[in-house]
């Protein structure tokens, strides 16, 4: 049995369908990740998964737990890292780990074993007794994944985990997630706006938009999906038509006084395309990456480090 | 679920946050401090109560209105944790909104506890100083008005939960509690004595559960009640079931 199981889970509210019948199934130890434009139904989905949001259709299960039938059970074995700080900043790092273990209902010795094991994971161990206050955005981020993890959970939740970081923080938090999924075969589920962080971390992703899954696979097969390589040519009188009858030019797109193009094989076709697109001022040859997959399936850019608040912060809104 | 351990959680959480806030315990004693002072010193010098001087007779009411306030304003923490995002992580825990709400009605009733018991003391040094006269300070009556206050605390923290549970602001929190407090705290007798109100007004009074804490609180350091002690410990048990049952109902439709 997959570790996540969801069959046409569906979420309604008032004419706004925000999930619409998404089935899928997440591995044990994979590391998925959920990408979508705001509103695409990424934030509904994780709120339904961790039994904050009731489906109004469908049914889902994790570590074989019905999400609506044993909430208890689910909590029990899931982690979660909110996209904003729940840490009690009035607390220290320690008090947190403390209220947590208790929360989740851990014998005391093993409470304690753990808190300075997840402490020595996140590097925190020499700040525990300083209030979280006193912390910078990044040690608190990693205090709140040394939570999550803390009562062994099947499955972490992270919603935009280094959205606010700066470039070393980051870095940092991607390697102790990607030990995690390998080491402890811990099942991670992402959402995020950054591409980068799903190419760096994802075995698999799924591409929502308007409550629907538009495409699910690895990173690499869904470069591939694009079939080709992406040329951007500054060309001075551009002849689109002469270009489209290549045969091995798929795509023309004209976007700000350039032309975008998807090319098979690029590197040996490229001298017969400059003669076929005159006077060239310049020209750029690259591998598809996650935007240009991204742009393919929803028609739209991502938008990179959105400041629209976070997926509990939005329930609050659709209720 | 097991719940108990999520109550002692979240009292746990609450008694640190409280110790952190050392501020919150001195303003919480100044208060009432003024109150017995200012007002039963002022008022007293001119008004007299039979069978006590007023500065004593006052002294319970500022007990309970110490208590009613630190009790209700309680309820703000609720719509802060709401705001800055603890609640979410207790509401994914493997724990009940029940046991969210009994742990809450407990770390609140803690803190309010600790301040009557800095007053009750400061009451008993008084008496001894020959402050204020009259007051009975045995160990038998500070431990019956202990048990009266922690009654009256579970009850109005309880209030202040039910209003936190339903605003989205502290400053509406603020706005709504105050028109709940003050009446109470009029009402309830502290500043005056029960037994000859005009015709409109004793209505409001006895329809004031905080008349009763006040009334049984005169009991036991005063040695004087309008009604029986027995009766008014009653009449607050039954209010603290009932707000109780509301706020569990409350706890339970939050949105999150």
């Amino acid at each position: 049995m997959s570790i996540i199981e969801t069959q046409q889970l569906t979420k309604r509210f008032d004419a706004l369908t925000a999930v619409d019948a998404l089935s899928l199934r997440v591995e044990e130890g994979e590391i998925f990740g959920l990408l979508g434009p705001n509103g695409a139904g990424k934030t509904t989905t994780l709120m339904m998964l961790t039994t904050l949001l009731r489906p109004t259709g469908g049914s889902a299960t994790i570590n074989g737990f019905d999400i609506v039938r044993e909430p208890g059970r689910v909590r029990q074995s899931i982690g979660i890292v909110f996209q904003d700080p729940s840490s009690d900043d009035i607390l220290t790092g320690y008090e947190n780990l403390k209220v947590h273990g208790m929360l989740y209902h851990m014998p005391p010795a093993r409470r304690e074993a753990r808190i300075a094991e997840v402490l020595e994971l996140v590097e925190l161990t020499g700040r525990k007794d300083d209030l979280v206050k006193r912390y910078s955005g990044g040690m608190r981020r990693r205090l709140e994944l040394a939570r999550g993890l803390m009562h062994d959970p099947k499955v972490l939740f992270l919603d935009e985990p280094t959205l606010g970081l700066d470039p070393q923080s980051r870095e940092r938090l991607w390697q102790y997630i990607d030990d995690l999924a390998r080491t402890k075969r811990i099942t991670v589920i992402i959402t995020t706006h950054y591409m980068e962080e799903v190419d760096r971390l994802c075995d698999r992703m799924a591409i929502m938009d308007e409550g629907r899954i538009r495409a699910l696979d690895t990173p690499a097969a869904l470069k591939r999906v694009i079939g080709g390589d992406i040329v951007k040519l500054r060309v001075r009188a551009p002849d689109v038509e002469a270009l489209r009858r290549l045969p091995f030019v798929q795509a023309v797109e004209p976007a700000d006084g350039a032309l975008t193009l998807t090319v098979t094989n690029a590197s040996e076709h490229l001298p017969e395309l400059l003669r076929a697109a005159g006077a060239v001022d310049a020209v750029e040859v690259r591998s598809p990456t996650l935007d240009d997959v991204f742009l393919h399936f929803t028609g739209r850019e991502i938008r990179e480090g959105s400041a629209e608040g976070g997926w509990a912060e939005r329930m609050m809104h659709h209720r | 679920m097991n719940d108990v351990h999520g109550v002692f959680a979240i009292w746990y959480r609450e008694y640190k946050v409280f110790l952190r806030e050392k501020s919150r315990i001195v303003a919480s004693i100044v208060t009432p401090v003024l109150w017995l002072f200012i007002f039963g010193g002022g008022l007293g010098s001119s008004v007299s109560i039979p069978g006590t001087n007023y500065q004593a007779f006052i002294f319970p009411g500022i007990l309970a209105q110490s208590v009613l306030f630190s009790s209700i304003f309680f309820g703000v923490y609720i719509v802060w944790d709401r705001k800055v995002d603890f609640l979410k992580e207790v509401l994914v825990a493997p724990v009940s909104r029940t046991a969210i709400f009994v742990g809450k009605v407990v770390g609140g009733a803690t803190d309010s506890l600790i301040q009557a018991a800095i007053l009750l003391v400061l009451g008993v040094v008084l008496s001894a100083a020959g402050t204020i006269r009259d007051l009975h300070v045995g160990a038998a009556a500070l431990l019956a008005a202990l048990v009266i206050l922690a009654l009256t605390t579970v009850a109005f923290v309880s209030v202040g939960l039910i209003i936190g549970s339903v605003m989205e602001s502290p400053e509406g929190f603020q706005l709504v509690s105050s028109f709940v407090v003050f009446p109470l705290f009029f009402l309830s007798g502290a500043l005056f004595p029960i037994g000859k109100l005009p015709l409109w007004l004793a209505p409001f009074t006895f329809l004031d559960p905080l008349t009763y804490a006040v009334d049984a609180l005169r009991g036991v350091l005063l040695g004087a009640s309008h009604f029986h002690v027995a009766f008014d410990v009653g009449v607050m048990a039954a209010f603290t079931l009932l707000v109780i049952a509301v706020g569990t109902r409350a706890f339970e439709r939050m949105k999150v």
